[in-house]
């Protein structure tokens, strides 16, 4: 086991330097300076601000001293919200993110896994069709449809819940209803599917046998199987709650991390840019890992491999 | 099926008894027909799928032919009407400009479907050829190319495709050959172990003793028998893609003006919503009557042609 | 009285093809302590009818169409869910065909094991645990104490299917049900996983239905037989008898198929054809089409009366065909047979 996790912790890093590596290179291969504002700047003291961070040298150069500047943590300064470095930014905006993603993600998983659950057990019947029917509406509204669909009933028709701002519990409601429906809709649908392949199992009907009851079958004969398929779905769905987030942050207005990688993705602010590719990175392949060590906890089967 | 010297040889022996309907069911129609004859038929009996395949044609057609019926067109400006709601002259109403949004929605529709099309066809490609790939090569090969994959899959995608798309530009090519080069993953996966199955048949070990080369095994043989999958697969990736491309179209990295995709009426809709609610209801009701159509075709694909998974 | 006694049982499976009348119309009874062989091919009902006396048939499409199953005083077949769990695993016990598929691979072979124990006797953990290492212990195991908290794929074949003849014993049940226990294993495995249950049976007095598709087996471990093809009952009898004396034309073919009744050299006698299509009403010996012997005369619209020989000796006396006819000039016909008896596969021939 622990040599198993020191060799996805390495694979970890290799993937995080990857990343890393292509978002330079992209980042390098975008055309202007990060430097280039509309104000008209001095050639000469342009010259100088790009000696000062570097942009004289060759990228490969470059790559090598931001790297090693990364790996100090040092992710520099934020070219284009002066005298502000990338780590002010990413302490100040990333706890309103944490909260977002961590409270759609438990929706999800709150909502997702006991509605496939139900489903399953109760296959064909209105307790399956109803909440599969809502799922299936649920991956057919993407939260960029789905976010100002919720604003204009809840917040502007109905005027139950403010539809901007964080200022409240009052607020957190829409974003993380719009993110994290669309998760559970996946989640359920994952756990139906891996709960009725466990339900089709002859070890089922063994246990029938034996005369255990049917909720005791599903608890303790199905549901480790059954949720696996759910729990490896994590990994992607912590991605998608990320790059879900982009676009709820803008929607309500959210002072969170989303909002500012798109923006500085659009003013070539190359040093936010990587250091908040490197954040989600590396929340997502720590998800992974974990995923990954639960997988073998679960499946005594992948234990000596 | 073991040493059968020492027990009673029995007609067909041992095939475990029926002990499920379908099973049974399954077997008789293997006899009978076809297997894209009894696609066909399991298709049509799907009420759901054939609902959702008749919806998607109306919208398809209503997108292609739609403008040309139309009085209005999509980029003539009257500023003096401004934003109207739905009335008899502009059924869908107008936007800020004084647009007609239903001629807008259909243009929207048409580069929505394209890019979906288009950038399945080239996850399809991408996808076929390596899984085939890996699995026809198999052993470590195969190990190497799959584990690839699974890191992939991990991977912050929307990320990369939305510094792409900022670092070369907003054309509709690159989006395409961007969103592709996202979604072949799970084509690839699937691809391959249905290659890995029937390498081992009989067919395949013919070929290979006649000396065939293995560009032509993968194309002439392995290809053509995974087929049905790669269909369902296809079919489930054009809603994703097309997703995919509303969602940067909503970031603004997409389609650029004046052209639109629903993305980008979703996100101008979005921004007014307050004032001009049906600015946002007519294109997300069609996207999401889009996704929902081609969801459900595939679900039902998938039943038709694979009936072991349609049991539940 | 018999322990168990089971009259007309019918099962229908009712797909969207039609009606798969999978058992129709058996009748047994299993005494204390006897076991009971149920031959016949796959097919013909035999799991069916083991799966339909506990309910373990999946409803829908299953459905038990009519019958009864008299155990201990109570019909089986209609007893409530919960009255039904307590007989289930405590009364009768049940051993399947794949000890692959059979034991949930999640948990460990001690948590199924006392699985039984707990659902049904109010006993500790620790000591579930001890009666888990002896039931192990007892069917052959070694080192039994460390390998009861292993999982299941940690064990072969062989050795998973003693861990599931242990858990269907373990709580000591009047009756075993044994769903073809041999048939996924090996030829070398075989015999000893029969030798365990008939050793078990001796010690605990427990019944026994093995069902199986091996009529040497039958000869060898069974008080009594009963033949099933078509999901109805062909023949019945003591073991001696049915192996002996067998008087259906079924029952013969069976027979002559077990390789070592055949002279050596000769190819194996294999029974031409294929299992009847039971998702149609056949109204007449269900064997009818396969029978190698010859025919005298048109089948009329019904099926074969059930025809005592002796005591308890029963045969479904078809009367079509001349039963009587020697075996060698039989079989030498079978070619024949099969050419024009069976013009389409699974069509029977007017």
């Amino acid at each position: 086991m622990t040599r198993f996790i020191a060799k996805r912790v390495l694979q970890g890093i290799l993937v995080l330097l990857a990343i890393y590596a292509v978002t330079f290179f992209l980042v390098a291969a975008t055309p202007g300076s990060p430097f280039s504002t509309e104000r008209a700047i001095d050639p000469v003291i342009l010259k100088q601000i790009e000696a000062f961070y570097g942009y004289d040298k060759p990228t490969s150069e470059r790559f090598v001293t931001s790297l090693v500047n990364v790996l100090n943590g040092e992710f520099g300064p934020s070219a284009v919200y002066a005298n502000r470095t990338v780590t002010q930014i990413i302490a100040e905006s990333f706890p309103v993110s944490l909260k977002l993603g961590s409270l759609s993600l438990l929706l999800a998983l709150g909502i997702g896994i006991p509605a496939g659950i139900v489903a399953a057990v109760k296959r064909n019947t209105w307790l399956d069709y109803v909440p599969m029917s809502v799922s299936m509406a649920g991956i057919c509204l993407p939260t960029f449809v789905m976010g100002p669909l919720l604003a204009l009933v809840f917040g502007l028709i109905l005027n139950w819940l403010p539809v901007g701002g964080w200022f409240g519990p009052e607020f957190v409601i829409l974003p993380t209803a719009t993110l994290g429906f669309y998760y559970a809709a996946y989640f359920a649908r994952l756990t139906r599917g891996g709960m009725l392949e466990m339900l089709n199992q002859d070890w089922v009907r063994t246990a029938r046998a034996k005369g255990v009851k049917e909720s005791t079958i599903v608890w303790k004969h199905c549901l480790k199987g059954g949720l696996i398929p759910a729990i490896t779905f994590l990994g992607p769905a912590l991605a998608g709650i990320i790059s879900g987030s982009f676009v709820v942050e803008t929607i309500f207005q959210v002072p969170g991390l989303g909002q500012w990688f798109v923006r500085a993705a659009l003013n070539r602010d190359d040093f936010l840019v990587l250091g908040l590719t490197v954040l989600f990175a590396t929340l997502i392949v720590i998800m992974n890992l974990l995923v990954d060590i639960v997988q073998v906890a679960l499946n005594p089967r992948l234990k000596y491999d | 099926m073991t040493d059968h010297s020492e027990t009673a040889v029995l007609a067909d022996e041992p095939i475990p008894p029926p002990t499920s309907a379908s099973e049974i069911a399954e077997e008789e129609l293997v006899e009978g027909s076809s297997l894209w004859k009894d696609a066909w038929s399991r298709l049509r009996k799907n009420r759901l799928a054939v609902g959702s395949l008749f919806t998607f044609i109306a919208i398809v057609v209503f997108c292609i032919a739609g403008p040309w019926l139309s009085p209005w067109d999509a980029n003539t400006q009257d500023l003096f009407l401004g934003a109207e709601g739905p009335s008899s002259a502009h059924w869908f109403g107008t936007d800020t400009l004084g647009r007609d949004l239903m001629v807008r929605v259909m243009y929207g529709g048409r580069i929505s479907l394209m890019v979906g099309l288009v950038a399945t066809i080239v996850a399809l490609s991408i996808g076929v050829i390596y899984g085939a790939t890996a699995g026809y090569l198999g052993d470590k090969t195969d190990a190497s190319m799959m584990r690839f994959v699974d890191m992939l899959y991990a991977l912050p995608f929307t990320i990369f495709v939305i510094l792409l798309m900022v670092a070369f530009g907003r054309s509709l090519w690159l989006m395409f050959v961007a969103i592709g080069a996202v979604e072949w993953l799970s084509m690839a996966r699937i691809v391959r172990s249905g290659v890995i199955g029937l390498k081992k048949q009989e067919f395949v070990e013919a070929a290979v003793s006649l000396g065939y080369s293995h560009r032509r095994i993968i194309l002439r043989h392995l290809i053509p028998n995974v087929l049905g999958p790669v269909i369902v697969i296809a079919t489930l990736t054009v809603p994703a893609v097309m997703l995919l491309e509303a969602f940067l179209s909503f970031l603004g990295l997409g389609v650029q003006p004046p052209n639109a995709s629903w993305g980008v009426l979703i996100n101008e809709g979005q921004q007014n919503m307050e004032i001009y609610p049906w600015l946002l209801i007519f294109p997300a009701l069609f996207f999401a009557a889009t996704l929902f159509c081609l969801n459900f075709i595939g679900d039902g694909l998938r039943d038709a042609l694979d009936p072991k998974s349609a049991k539940d | 009285m018999a322990l168990l006694e089971v009259d007309d049982l019918t099962t229908y499976f009712h797909t969207r093809d039609g009606v798969v009348r999978a058992v129709d119309g058996v009748s047994f009874t299993v005494d204390r302590g006897e076991t009971l062989g149920i031959v016949g091919e796959s097919g013909s009902g035999k799991s069916v009818t083991c799966y339909s006396l506990l309910r373990l048939i999946p409803e829908p499409p299953g459905r038990i169409e009519r019958g009864t199953a008299m155990f201990d005083g109570r019909d089986l077949l209609w007893l409530s869910r919960s009255e039904l769990r307590k007989v289930r695993g405590k009364r009768i016990s049940m051993i399947f065909q794949d000890p692959m598929t059979s034991l949930n691979p999640y948990l460990r072979i001690s948590t199924q094991l006392i699985e039984a124990l707990q659902t049904h006797e109010d006993i500790s953990h620790r000591d579930a645990l001890k009666r888990a290492t002896a039931a192990l212990e007892e069917v052959g195991i070694p080192e039994a104490s460390k390998r009861v908290t292993r999982y299941p794929h940690e064990f072969s074949g062989g050795m998973r299917q003693r861990v599931m003849i242990a858990m269907a014993l373990i709580t000591e049940p009047d009756l075993l049900i044994a769903d073809e226990p041999t048939t996924a294993l090996d030829v070398t495995v075989q015999a000893q996983i029969l030798e365990i249950i008939k050793q078990r049976q001796n010690d605990l007095g427990t019944a026994v239905i093995l069902v199986t598709h091996d009529l040497g087996v039958v000869a060898g471990t069974c008080d009594k037989v009963l033949v099933m093809y078509g999901g109805r009952e062909m023949e019945s009898g003591t073991a001696e008898e049915v192996f002996y004396a067998p008087r259906h034309p079924y029952t013969r073919a069976l027979q002559k198929t077990i390789p070592s009744l055949q002279a050596k050299g000769q190819e194996l006698y294999t029974i031409p054809g294929l299992p009847p299509d039971v998702s149609k009403p056949i109204d007449r010996c269900a064997f009818y089409p396969r029978c190698p012997y010859p025919k005298t005369g048109k089948p009329a619209g019904e099926r074969p009366q059930l025809e005592e020989i002796t005591p308890g000796h029963c045969w479904a006396a078809c009367g079509y065909c001349d039963s009587d006819a020697p075996i060698e000039t039989v079989l030498a016909r079978a070619d024949e047979v099969v050419d024009d008896a069976l013009p389409v596969e699974g069509e029977t021939p007017a």
